[in-house]
């Protein structure tokens, strides 16, 4: 089976400061894969190279046999990658139906992510449709950011420390809908510091430390001391 | 007591104008935190294109005027993407720096092309007749018009922010170009419409001012000022603030100007330093941060 996303020896800089080296990557339909790596380990640079906030060389990054590594980032959501961006990120001026309908601004994906769909997965949204987002609990906020990254029907869908700073019983709830994305051959990146929590919804896993791959494979086949050495660098 | 009617109603009317000088100014402040210094000439430049549309070209004043509004949307939309767009960032000195220069490119030119006597735009009976309320007061037809104008103006702008996936896009980004994009919003269209609206309001501007009163190439820093000053008394970022802003400064001028012709200019600055001691935020600040 083709993959859905081919990332080849790629490299990002920021300026002179190079954060990635090298990274060989790849997602196939409805597969859920984890990165994980320490603070600094590269880990949000791989997801905003993906989704074009940082350049990279055109054929680094291939969404469906097309290149994008050098594609903006407004082009590339429309191509079917979205982002869910590390500490939500949402409109502070828009509602909570507004932030929403925002991820869907000027697409014409079709397939089954529309207000409708999001309400039905998080009804707390569908109640408070009108209110500011600013007034929500961090939970719902969380909801709010993936779906409206789900808004634009992606067939990528990453999602960088979507645990940050929520409760455990609500990092629970949020990571139940991964199965409920997968099932339209959805693939997944979930981008994490918590090694247990990724590791348990995802297929396969990638660990980084300072821009490298030290390790990737199934979690299963992996033990815990190897992570651990890939992680840390011990 | 008819005297003091007629002189609040003069300077309700009078701050219609000065809303449609500010409304541009708020618009592209509020999207992209950019000063546009050359705002006020942009505005005379419109002036002197309708001008030659009516006297050159002969075109009735209405065609003339949809027709620059045309024109001086694509001009602020091709200024903002090869121009403005390179000076935005987090220093505030470039966008200041340049939009002066072109403020003076513009006057200068202005100047070269259509010389230094004073013009005015004609708009035959219309600009001279009157409705009467009552003996002994009536309201001009042209500065009546120029305030239903600001109202639809600030209206239809509204209409677009709030209730379409246009207006979205434009809050969206002002609250973050960055995460904007990755809704697939491109931000430089997005920067450059909101240019593009802002020229074309100026028209709006240009039009109903150059109706009731001359103009000359030298005059656009003046607008400029009491754009600024509409805008910080209504508050930044608040499209209906600064309509209001607009009529304060226009009644605060009429009401000095009726104490001493000498002091409607100076009447004017001293509201605005009121409301900028009591209300630093101006009177109807944006709920936004």
């Amino acid at each position: 089976m083709t993959a859905l996303l081919n990332v080849t020896a790629l490299d990002a800089f920021y300026g002179d400061f190079q954060a990635l080296f090298g990274i060989d990557l790849e997602l196939h339909p409805g597969e859920a894969v984890a990165v994980i790596g320490a603070n600094g380990s590269g880990k949000s640079t791989l997801l905003k190279s993906l989704a074009g906030l940082v350049r990279s060389r055109p054929d680094a990054i291939r969404l469906a046999g097309q290149n994008i590594g050098d594609v903006a980032a407004a082009k590339i959501v429309r191509m079917g990658l979205a982002l869910v961006p590390e500490g939500r990120q949402l409109f502070p001026s828009l509602s909570v139906e507004e932030n929403l309908l925002i991820g869907a601004y000027g697409g014409d994906r079709k397939s089954p992510w529309d207000l409708g769909a999001i309400y039905r997965m998080f009804p707390v949204l569908g109640e408070r449709r009108k209110s500011s987002v600013t007034v929500l609990s961090g939970g719902q906020q969380q909801m709010i950011a993936i779906g409206r990254a789900l808004m634009s029907n992606p067939s990528i869908l990453l999602c960088d420390e979507i645990s940050l700073g929520l409760a455990p019983i609500i990092v629970e709830n949020i990571y139940q809908m991964i199965p409920r994305i997968r099932e339209n051959g959805t693939g997944v990146i979930v981008v994490e510091q918590d090694i247990a929590r990724a590791l348990r919804s995802t297929d396969r896993f990638y660990c980084l430390q300072e821009g490298h791959v030290t390790l990737s494979g199934r979690p299963s086949d992996v033990d815990q001391a190897a992570i651990r050495a890939a992680y840390f660098g011990t | 007591m008819t005297g003091l009617i007629d002189t609040v109603l003069a300077g309700v009317l009078l701050g219609g104008i000065y809303a449609l000088f500010a409304l541009g100014l708020s618009l592209i402040f509020g999207i992209m935190r950019l000063v546009n210094l050359a705002h006020g000439d942009l505005i005379l430049l419109a002036a002197y294109l309708v001008l030659t549309a009516t006297t050159a070209l002969g075109l009735p004043l209405a065609v003339a005027t949809l027709l620059v509004i045309a024109a001086m949307f694509a001009l602020g939309f091709i200024l903002q993407r090869l121009v403005l767009e390179r000076l935005l960032g987090d220093d505030i000195l470039p966008p200041l720096l340049v939009t002066f220069g072109l403020s003076i490119i513009i006057q200068n030119g202005l100047l070269l092309v259509f010389g230094a006597d004073s013009q005015r735009l004609q708009a035959g009976a219309f600009e001279s007749s009157s409705i009467m309320l009552a003996p002994g007061l009536g309201i001009g037809l042209a500065p009546l018009t120029a305030l239903i104008l600001a109202i639809l103006a600030v209206a239809l702008l509204q209409l677009v922010f709030y209730r379409t996936s246009l207006g979205r896009a434009f809050r969206a980004t002002a609250d973050n170009p960055q995460i904007a994009q990755l809704m697939g919003i491109d931000h430089r269209n997005i920067y450059a419409a909101a240019v593009g609206i802002s020229l074309a309001v100026s028209v709006v501007a240009a039009v109903a001012f150059g109706i009731r009163a001359n103009f000359d190439p030298s005059i656009g820093p003046a607008r400029l000022l009491y754009a600024f000053e509409a805008v910080i008394i209504g508050g930044l970022g608040s499209l209906w603030g600064t309509l209001a802003g607009g009529i304060v400064l226009g009644l605060a001028q009429t009401i000095g100007a009726r104490i001493d012709p000498e002091w409607q200019i100076l009447a004017g600055h001293l509201a605005f330093l009121a409301v900028l001691m009591v209300r630093p935020r101006g009177l109807f600040p944006s709920r936004r941060p």
